[in-house]
Order: structure tokens, then C-alpha cells, then sequence
């Protein structure tokens, strides 16, 4: 929404601040000011002036030297446009003065164009002759003016006059943000009422006079009004002007209507779309002569009918869509656009005036649907007061009557349901001095409301609201116009009174902090990716057709096929990031992620999907397997997960080397993967070194974890030292050996250690050498020869039955 | 005639404790001096050939001579020992300008050092962390929050849905209602999160990012209190010398709303390209919640009242540590990660 300053003016006289204090006034009090334009900017020593004689140039074909007067003297100017002609009133920028910008409409610069005297091909020219586009405008809003060449001026203009003036330039436009529950603010009006409650001026309605009260014929002999679908529409007026005589619309309002960039048309267009700034209620006008059985009726369209409208496209329509219809046929789009079939034309002499309430939401999705948002369908869709629309039909008929364009017929044919009633909401200041935690004056607070035209009645201590502020409904809604007023800025600053309580994180955010922790101080840097990927994600990481992960929830409005669904899996966005670096040849990348993957219960999804945080490990470079197996070991000691682990590589992950991955298990539960990335996945993601992940499933770590510590006394005994060196078959896991030897240990058992293993030269094919060091210690008492052999035998017997040698 | 010897042998001992140059001479001069071969065992050893009463007398001056050479070896020593530490110490001085070895520790995303920064801030002042779902039934994200089933933020352009009853929420907000609807009063909460927007991506968009909710439900809550909580808020997370400025606005779950602006903390409020010259950088929304949404999740409005605020976190990162686009975030190059 965009008014200018001047056509606010008009109904707050009195009001005087600049340009900065009214943006900053109206954005505290609640109409936020995004910025002002001034039209003038740039714009100095600009006059009127007469083309007195048009000369040839002795040295340029396409240049031409003018004797123009600007008032009190002729100037001498060389020009090089293409349509000077000897007695045009042109505008002239004189020496030293400044425009905005080129004549080639190009991007305006900050400080403008300094015109100086001076020479063109030898002959001097003391000043410019200007395009529209040089003073910052364009066709748009002035269509008079040429394509290319000089904005020429009535002869009635006077020279030497300020043509900025004339042009009505001498202006500011201010943008706002209009928030959606303040529809009133889309007009100027609206504002102009918020701007006379914010610097507490006088705000003045324009003066409409009562029309067509002595015409022979009324509305309803011409015209008469069924409404069929009054979900959709609660108010239809219409009034007919006949004797329409099509012309130019006066100065003021073309202004007024360039300020808000709207293009001046003719006289009937022109007031129609300024009613439509004015009121923010926006008008129709058909003809009248094509409007068949002397009828509208307001009804739904039918599936698959088409409609022209009046741009010359045809439009597709369904049954949701709101169809104005004579008694034949359907002759506009409610709220939208009217048709081909029933538009003003330069012969019109009968004009049908609608002006009509529609359903909000209704007018949004049926733009949407029919493809085609206009300024009108943008005030419908936010729902308009059923009240204004008179208000601004009358004003309408009064326009013509002063602009001289028709003659107004007697009354309005007026269809609605029932209309908007004022609002009556309880007068509490007590209690809205406790919510707002101020001391405001009862007195003060009626002064806010009469301001803003809210009416007081003292024995019922209520509030009466105008229809137009629909967002008035109750206590709160009148709290905070009282805030707005009285300044949000003077409010005090103060804190809850309530005793103070121990916030903190909840338990599973305690165990991220901890994953993040081990996995920063073990070089990894956290990255966050989208929840969102592409199906084809699967196939990257080679998953089959059937795998559970695929069961995604779906997007139905997606941005695109990239971000379609919902992960299952957390590994693309690491992978994905992975990538990037090795791209980019940044070094030895080591990133984590946590993540949540979105595991739906059902499909389709009927209720909340798992949630489930992953703990997700990457990196390529230095680095191996038992590296980032340090890593998550790291972590489940820091959260009191290390006994009973259980790396399984029996699972076999498509999308890692098929002899380097593990599940991992914890108390037999699977609490997590890892694993080197397969090299096709690889491939696929272009990471050009080993890469090797991890991923802890944090649901189940969050079960598991536990932060509560025992100390155990120091060792008093000494401990005893048995070395095994043995050969053991290629297929026996370290982790089953060091199982067995621990269930074969038992209590004396304190540690078990692997210190060297080789394949290769020496060793029979098919076996491995494995050395271990036992640590065998009783807390209680020295070892005995006796207990070291007996668990050394229970120990060497479980060898045996695995298949292991002893080297001796 | 003993007199003399001793004060040979203690002169002799003084030259060859000197002449020892390093410690396994000097080691050696020990055992010649004081050892059982050494002068002055012998001069011991000759004892039985003094006069009886004469014994006390020499064998002090034997014992005075050998705490003599002794102190001279025990100060000999202690010199050789600090000469070689210092011999050492000067041979193994490194260049201290070579560079570091690799920075071992990883980093944190600059948008959780955010949201750390802002859970540190609310925990403090007794607000619990909670979290709430991110795909998410309608009722919560919207109808909850007093956004009516036509309101134009449900337009299907801002929002992903995953059908007609569930979607992407698009807010933190509904986390509010989820924990109303628990019922346990008075309410302190902080609910960070990712959240979804139908915007595709470029420098300032994402269709997906991070809010911190913040909802305070109890008697006698005013929107001075708002104010004060959040100016706090900023000062802590801005720098103490940061001012705040509130303007209206409007959210349909909050009356009165606003908007609250934190005093550029680039130009200080001067205005600067930072700041577009305005001196103020709009933070986040807020309001005193909405008494419908209130009675929507049956908290009496006439008891309890509350406020609410919602921080865009990438919108604080962004700008606390001056990234000029937000598609860096996502993106995960090391170089960039390795900044925070």
C-alpha cells in the first residue's frame, strides 16, 4: 500500500511533520512505514517554457538549436529530440539545475544529473529540454507523453512557472506494510485516519453529496439485483448513470491517482480505481446496453466454463468461482475482472456501478485457481466491510456528478444479508492498565478512542466500534490500540514477578551436548542439511527397491523433486556436504550432523511420524575404520555406554564396503552403524578418497545412557601379565576372542588387550597371528600360581574350541 | 706432622675436584679421595701409630679435611649438573615461529552457537528447553493459534503439507500449544527447531530453518514484563549497550504484538549499509498471547496470562557474525564451518 502525502493532506489538513517524523510516528503507533519516495528528489531549477524558434545545427544532422522562453528571458537550447516543434510548452531544466535520471528510463542514480551550459558541437546551450523519464516518471503514469522525446506540455501552461509543480511532483509517496488484520488500511483514507490519531489532527471524511435525488428514473427501474450464493457474497448495490460522456479526468485527480502509480484512462475508469484507493472498496463499472433482462445475478460458475475477460484471455472456471451474470450469461469474474463481453467501451452511454462485498478467501483461491490476481481480486481476498461499499458507490456517483461525466439515477438497487453491526466491548481501563503493566489515565485512554472514531457509552462502560475495524473483537484487541497510542516506547520495562525456577535441557538434549562434545574435540565441525531430499537419494546409496527406508513421507507441494520427501535416512546431507569439500579440495574433512529422520508409522501419514535424532559421522582423508570407531566408543564411555558392545558385521549395508561395516549393539540392542562408504556410493556422491562413516541412533542412546559414576577402590594387589601369541583362522572375529576370554576370565580377568596381529609371510594361509596381553589381578588378595592356571587353562580350552593355535 | 699430610692431601683433593670436568671424572676423583684406596683412609688407617691422647685430636682434623673435600665435590657437582642442564636446555631450543600443527578440535555451526547462546540467556532466567514435532497436524501449526482454516498464511504457497491433515509445521509455535495443553501452570519454555517455508532457496530464503519459541504463562504477567524479558534478551545477546525498540504489529496469536528492533550493532545505531541507515535490525516477533489461544487449550484467560516471542535463529546468526548469505549455512564447506 502506497499514498502520497499531498492526497492525505486532503483529509488531515493540518498536518505538518516531515518526511522521516511521519514514517517513524506512523510505524510507532502501529501502520509500519517501510520508506518514502520523494517525487521531487533530484528535481531543481525546473521550469516551463515556450518554444519560441527551432533552428538546424550547422555541424549535426540530428541535433537542433531552440530559442525557448522560461519567463523572463529566452534561453538559447540544443536538443536533440525528435519531436520540438516551434510553439510547444516543454519543461526546462535551467543551468545548474538537476534531473533524476536519463531519458532512457534506466535505473534512477543517488544524486541525480547536474545540467550546466555549455557547448553541443560548438554551439553553446544554456539548459535541457526534459523527457518524463528524465524527471524520475514514466509512461506508466503519464501515457501522454512520447515513447521517445520531449513531455509536451497544453499550450495553456505559463512559461517560467515551476513545472514541477504543475506535474504535481512536489509530493512524498509512502510505502507501508499493512498487517492483514487491519483491512481498513488499505485506503487512503484508512491511513489518513491513522495518521490523524498519531499526530491527534483533525481528520476529515470527504464531503459526498446526496445523488441522483431529482432524477426521473431510480436504479431499480433499469436494473435489478439476485443474489444466489450469499456464502460468497453479502452485499450487492448497483446505480446507474446514464448521458456518460467519456473524457479526460481533472488535474487533481490524475495526481492523485499517478502518486499511487495508477495510470490515468478516462474519466469513468479513472474514478472507479480512485474510489478503489479512496474507500479501498473496489468498484466495477459494465455497460449497461450489454447487459441482457435488465438483471445481474450473482451465482457460482459451472465446472469448465469459459470466460473472457476483459484483457481478451480466455479463463477456465469451476464451481467455486463466483460469476456475475446478467440474465443470459455471465458477464464478469466477482472480484476478479469483468468480461469482454460487458466492458466500457468510448461509445458507452449507460453505466451500471457495482460495488459489492465478496468472501475473502473465496476471491484469493479462485484467483488463484483462474490464474489471475489484480488489484481488486487484492482487497477482496481480505475481506471487506459490507458498510463501506455504500459509502464508496455514493462517492463514485458523486465523482461523475462533479466531474461532469453522467447523470446520476435516483437510489441504489441494495441486496445483502444481514450487515455488519458496530461492536460493543466492555470498558475495563483497570484491567488493561494490569495487562499492559502501566498507569495510564481512564481520560487518556477515551481520548485514544475517540481518535480513532470508537464511540463511548459511559453507563454501559462500553465500547462501540466502527464496522470498518473488523479486528476489534475483545478485550485484547482494545489493550492494544490503547498500547499503540499511548507508545509502545513509554511502557515500562520489567520482569516476571513469579519466583524464578530451574530451567535447563531436557535429558535427550544433555546427550547431544555430549555428542557434539566428542565429536568436535575428535576434530569433527557440525553440519546441518536439509530434512528434505529427492527419492533418487535411494538409489544414490544403492538401497533395493524394497527397503524400508524408501516408505518416505511425501511432500505434496514440494519445491521441486530435489526436495520431495522427508529423510529416513540421515547419510545424504553429510555425503552431500562431504562432497562439497572434496570438490572444493579442502583436506582431510571431518563433519557430524545431528539430524532427525522422519520414520512414518503409516502411509499415509494419519498421525505423527518417529522423529528420530541420528548422530551422523563422516569423514574422508587420514583417518581409518578403527579411527572412527575410537570416536563412537569415545562417546558411549562418556555416556556410560562402553560394556557390552557388540560390533556385528554381519549385516551387510548396501551402501557400505561389504567386509568393512559393523551394526552396533549395545546389552544386544542396536543402538547404531558404521562402516567404510562402498566405493559406487562413492562414486555416486564423487568423493574421491576412502570415506568412512558413523551413525548412532539417539532414541536408543537416550534410553541407554547414564551419567551415574561408582568408585571403585584402587588396585591394592599386584596384577599378573600372560602374554598369548597365537595363529588364528582368517574368519574368527577379535571380538569373539575377546569375548570368550573374558566370559572364560571371569572376576580375575581385569583386561584384555590386543597388541599385535599380522597376516602374511610366515603365516599358513588362511590364518592370522594375534597376540594378546591378559591382565589378571584378584582385588582381594596376591594371585596364586594355582588361580592363574586355572583361568589361564579355561582360557587356553576356549581357544582350542575356536580353532586357535598357540605359537610357541 | 698428621697437620701437614691432611693439608696436602685436602690441597691435592681442592686441584683435582677442580681439574674434574664432567661428572664421572669428578665421580672419579670421589672415590680416589674419600674411597677406601683414597690418602685419607690411609691417613685413617695410620691412626694406631698416633699417640693415644693425640687420637682425638687428629681424627677431628681427618674428619674436618673430609667434610672440606666433601663440600668442595658436593659444590663441584652442583655446578657440573646446572652446566649440563643448561648445555641440554640450549641444545634443544626450537624455532617457535614454525607453524602450529593442525587444529585437532572440530567446530560448531555458527547456528547452534546461536541457539546455545540463547539457551544459555533463557535457561537462566528458569526457562525449561522444550521441543515439539516438526511434521506436524494442522490444528497445532494453525487453528490453535487462532489462524482460522481461510487465513492466507495457510495459502498453500507458504506451507508444505504432506496431505490434508498433516504438514511441515511452519512455526515453533505449535510447540506453545503442546505444552499448554499439558496443563501444568505457570508456564517457562523455550522451544527451538527447524521449521519449513515453501521459499526456494537463494541468499536470504530456505525452505527450511530454525526458530527459538519462547512462551511465559502465570498470574499477573504484563507486557512490561515482555518488554523486559526481551530487552534483557537482546542486551545479553548483543552486548549490554544495545537498545531496543518495540513496534506494533500483528500475529494473529499474540494482542497486542510487535516487533522487536535491536540498535545496529555494526554502526551502533548511527546507520550504516549494515543497517540499510536505518540504526535498527528488526529480531524477532512477540505478544502478550492471544486470549482465544489461551481458551483454545484450556487456560483461563481471566487467571493466567502470557507472552510469546519467536527468534529466527539463522536471522541471529546471520547477522551476529555479519554472513551475507544464507545458503553458507547449508552448504558445510569446511573453511566456513572452521570461522566459528
Amino acid at each position: 500500500m502506497n499514498t502520497s502525502l499531498n492526497w492525505l493532506k486532503a483529509y488531515v489538513p493540518d498536518l505538518e511533520c516531515t518526511d522521516q517524523e511521519f514514517m517513524d510516528r506512523m510505524t510507532m503507533t502501529g501502520t509500519k512505514t517501510e520508506g518514502y519516495r520523494r517525487l521531487d528528489k533530484n528535481l531543481e531549477k525546473i521550469v516551463i517554457g515556450e518554444v519560441k524558434s527551432v533552428s538546424p545545427h550547422p555541424d549535426a544532422d540530428k541535433l537542433v538549436i531552440c530559442q525557448v522562453n522560461v519567463g523572463d528571458k529566452d534561453i538559447q537550447i540544443v536538443t536533440g529530440a525528435p519531436n520540438v516543434f516551434e510553439g510547444a510548452h516543454v519543461i526546462v531544466v535551467l543551468d545548474g539545475g538537476k534531473v533524476a535520471g536519463g531519458h532512457d528510463g534506466s535505473p534512477l542514480p543517488e544524486d541525480g544529473i547536474e545540467i550546466k551550459a555549455g557547448k553541443l558541437r560548438g554551439v553553446e546551450s544554456f539548459g535541457m529540454m526534459c523527457s518524463i523519464e528524465e524527471l524520475g516518471s514514466s509512461r506508466d503514469v503519464f501515457p501522454d507523453a512520447p515513447e521517445d522525446g520531449l513531455y509536451i506540455l497544453p499550450a495553456d501552461t505559463v512559461p517560467g512557472e515551476d513545472a514541477i509543480e504543475y506535474l504535481g511532483l512536489h509530493d512524498t509517496v509512502f510505502e507501508y506494510e499493512i498487517t492483514s488484520n487491519r483491512v481498513d488500511c488499505y485506503s487512503v483514507l484508512g491511513i489518513a485516519r491513522e495518521a490523524a490519531a498519531s499526530f491527534d489532527k483533525e481528520f476529515k471524511m470527504p464531503e459526498v453529496p446526496v445523488t441522483g435525488e431529482d432524477a426521473n428514473e431510480s436504479a431499480s427501474d433499469r436494473i435489478s439485483v439476485e443474489i444466489k450464493d450469499t456464502d460468497l457474497c453479502t452485499r450487492y448495490i448497483g446505480r446507474v448513470v446514464t448521458d456518460v460522456t467519456i473524457g479526460e479526468s481533472p488535474d487533481w485527480m490524475k495526481k492523485r491517482l499517478r502518486s499511487a502509480g495508477i495510470r490515468p484512462i478516462n474519466n469513468l475508469v479513472d474514478i472507479t480505481n480512485y474510489v478503489m484507493m479512496e474507500y479501498g472498496q473496489p468498484m466495477h463499472a459494465f455497460d449497461l446496453s450489454t447487459i441482457a433482462g435488465n438483471k445481474i445475478i450473482v451465482r457460482r460458475a459451472k465446472d469448465g466454463d469459459k470466460f473472457v475477460t476483459l484483457d481478451g484471455n480466455e479463463r477456465t472456471l469451476d464451481s467455486e468461482v463466483l460469476m456475475i451474470c446478467d440474465g443470459e450469461k455471465e458477464i464478469g469474474i466477482a472480484g476478479i475482472m469483468g468480461g469482454e463481453n460487458s466492458m466500457i467501451t468510448g461509445d458507452v452511454h449507460e453505466v451500471l456501478f457495482e460495488a459489492a462485498t465478496f468472501n475473502g478467501p473465496n476471491i484469493r483461491k479462485s484467483a488463484k485457481r483462474v490464474g489471475l490476481r489484480t488489484d481488486a481480486s487484492g482487497i477482496f481476498e481480505k475481506g471487506l466491510d459490507a458498510n463501506n461499499a455504500m459509502d464508496a458507490i455514493n462517492r463514485a456517483c458523486a465523482l461523475v456528478e462533479e466531474l461532469g461525466c453522467g447523470k446520476v439515477l435516483k437510489g441504489a438497487v441494495d441486496v445483502h444479508e444481514p450487515l455488519p453491526e458496530k461492536k460493543h466491548i466492555a470498558f475495563e481501563p483497570e484491567r488493561i492498565n494490569e495487562f499492559l503493566g502501566t498507569d495510564i489515565a481512564e481520560e487518556d485512554m477515551l481520548k485514544y478512542f475517540e481518535r480513532l472514531e470508537i464511540e463511548y457509552d459511559p453507563k454501559a462502560k462500553e465500547l462501540i466500534c466502527p464496522t470498518f475495524r473488523q479486528d476489534l473483537l475483545g478485550f485484547a484487541d482494545i489493550s492494544e490500540e490503547v498500547a499503540r497510542f499511548y507508545g509502545y516506547d513509554r511502557i515500562p520495562v520489567t520482569l516476571p514477578s513469579s519466583g524464578a525456577e530451574a530451567g535447563g535441557l531436557p535429558f535427550k538434549m544433555v546427550i547431544e551436548t555430549v555428542s557434539r562434545n566428542v565429536a568436535e574435540f575428535n576434530g569433527f565441525s557440525q553440519c546441518m542439511s536439509y530434512s528434505m531430499e529427492s527419492p533418487k537419494v535411494f538409489d544414490k546409496l544403492m538401497l533395493p527397491k524394497d527397503a524400508p527406508e524408501r516408505n518416505a513421507i511425501k511432500i505434496s507441494n514440494p519445491l521441486g523433486e530435489d526436495f520431495s520427501i522427508m529423510r529416513t535416512i540421515i547419510l545424504n546431507g553429510l555425503l552431500t556436504s562431504l562432497s562439497l569439500n572434496f570438490n572444493r579440495r579442502n583436506k582431510n574433512v571431518k563433519l557430524y550432523e545431528l539430524g532427525n529422520i522422519y520414520i512414518p508409522k503409516s502411509l499415509p501419514l494419519t498421525d505423527y511420524p518417529d522423529e528420530r535424532m541420528q548422530f551422523a559421522l563422516g569423514f574422508y582423508g587420514d583417518g581409518n575404520f578403527y579411527d572412527m570407531k575410537g570416536v563412537v566408543e569415545e562417546f558411549l564411555i562418556k555416556t556410560g555406554m562402553r560394556e557390552d558392545l557388540k560390533y556385528d558385521p554381519s549385516d551387510k549395508k548396501p551402501f557400505l564396503h561389504p567386509g568393512r561395516q559393523a551394526d552396533i549393539f549395545h546389552k544386544g540392542v542396536k543402538i547404531g552403524y558404521m562402516g567404510e562408504l562402498h566405493p559406487m556410493v562413492r562414486k555416486n556422491y564423487e568423493i574421491g578418497e576412502r570415506t568412512i562413516i558413523a551413525v548412532l541412533d539417539m532414541p536408543e542412546i537416550v534410553k541407554k545412557a547414564n551419567f551415574s559414576r561408582k568408585y571403585v577402590g584402587l588396585a591394592r594387589f599386584p596384577a599378573v601379565n600372560r602374554d598369548l601369541s597365537m595363529v588364528v583362522p582368517k574368519n574368527v572375529l577379535a571380538g569373539d576372542i575377546e569375548n570368550m576370554i573374558r566370559v572364560r576370565g571371569g572376576k580375575l580377568l581385569e583386561n584384555v588387550a590386543l597388541f599385535d596381529i599380522y597376516e602374511g609371510e610366515q603365516i599358513k594361509e588362511g590364518f592370522k597371528s594375534m597376540a594378546y596381553t591378559l591382565t589378571l589381578r584378584n582385588p582381594e588378595k596376591t594371585l596364586s600360581d594355582e588361580e592363574i592356571t586355572s583361568v589361564m587353562k579355561k582360557i587356553l580350552n576356549g581357544l582350542e574350541g575356536m580353532g586357535i593355535e598357540l605359537r610357541s | 706432622m698428621v697437620k701437614e699430610k691432611l693439608e696436602e692431601i685436602r690441597e691435592q683433593a681442592l686441584r683435582q675436584i677442580e681439574a674434574s670436568l664432567d661428572l664421572e671424572k669428578l665421580n672419579n676423583a670421589r672415590v680416589d679421595l674419600l674411597g677406601k684406596k683414597g690418602a685419607l683412609t690411609a691417613v685413617l688407617k695410620g691412626m694406631k701409630d698416633v699417640a693415644a691422647e693425640d687420637r682425638p685430636k687428629v681424627g677431628q682434623m681427618v674428619n674436618d679435611t673430609r667434610a672440606e673435600i666433601e663440600k668442595a665435590l658436593e659444590e663441584a657437582k652442583n655446578k657440573l649438573e646446572v652446566a649440563a642442564m643448561e648445555a641440554q636446555l640450549s641444545a634443544e631450543t626450537i624455532d617457535v615461529t614454525l607453524p602450529a600443527t593442525g587444529r585437532i578440535i572440530g567446530h560448531r555451526h555458527p547456528n547452534q552457537i546461536a541457539l546455545e547462546e540463547m539457551e544459555r540467556i533463557f535457561t537462566g532466567l528458569g526457562y525449561e528447553v522444550v521441543e515439539g514435532p516438526e511434521v506436524e497436524k494442522d490444528y497445532y501449526n494453525f487453528e490453535a493459534l487462532n489462524i482460522p482454516a481461510d487465513h492466507p498464511a495457510k495459502d498453500e504457497q507458504d506451507t508444505f503439507y504432506i496431505n490434508g491433515e498433516m504438514l511441515l509445521r511452519t512455526q515453533t509455535s505449535g510447540a506453545q500449544v503442546h505444552e499448554m495443553e499439558k496443563g501444568r501452570l505457570p508456564i517457562r519454555m523455550i522451544s527451538p527447531g527447524r521449521v519449513y517455508r515453501s521459499d526456494e532457496v537463494d541468499a536470504t530464503h530456505s525452505p527450511c530453518f530454525h526458530q527459538v519459541e519462547g512462551l511465559l504463562i502465570d498470574e499477573h504477567v504484563t507486557f512490561s514484563d515482555l518488554k523486559g524479558t526481551l530487552t534483557q534478551f537482546a542486551k545479553e545477546l548483543f552486548g549490554e549497550d544495545t537498545k531496543v525498540k518495540f513496534r506494533p504489529h500483528h500475529f494473529p496469536f499474540t494482542e497486542p504484538s510487535a516487533e522487536m528492533d535491536v540498535s545496529c550493532f555494526k554502526c551502533g545505531g548511527k546507520g550504516c549499509r549494515f543497517c540499510k541507515g536505518e540504526g535498527w535490525i528488526e529480531i524477532l516477533g512477540c505478544g502478550m498471547v492471544h486470549p482465544h489461544v489461551l481458551e483454545m487449550s484450556k487456560i483461563d484467560p481471566l487467571k493466567y496470562k502470557g507472552f510469546a516471542f519467536g527468534v529466527g535463529l539463522e536471522r541471529i546468526a546471520l547477522l551476529k557474525y555479519e554472513i551475507d548469505d544464507m545458503r553458507l549455512m547449508y552448504e558445510n564447506d569446511s573453511r566456513f564451518l572452521g570461522q566459528f
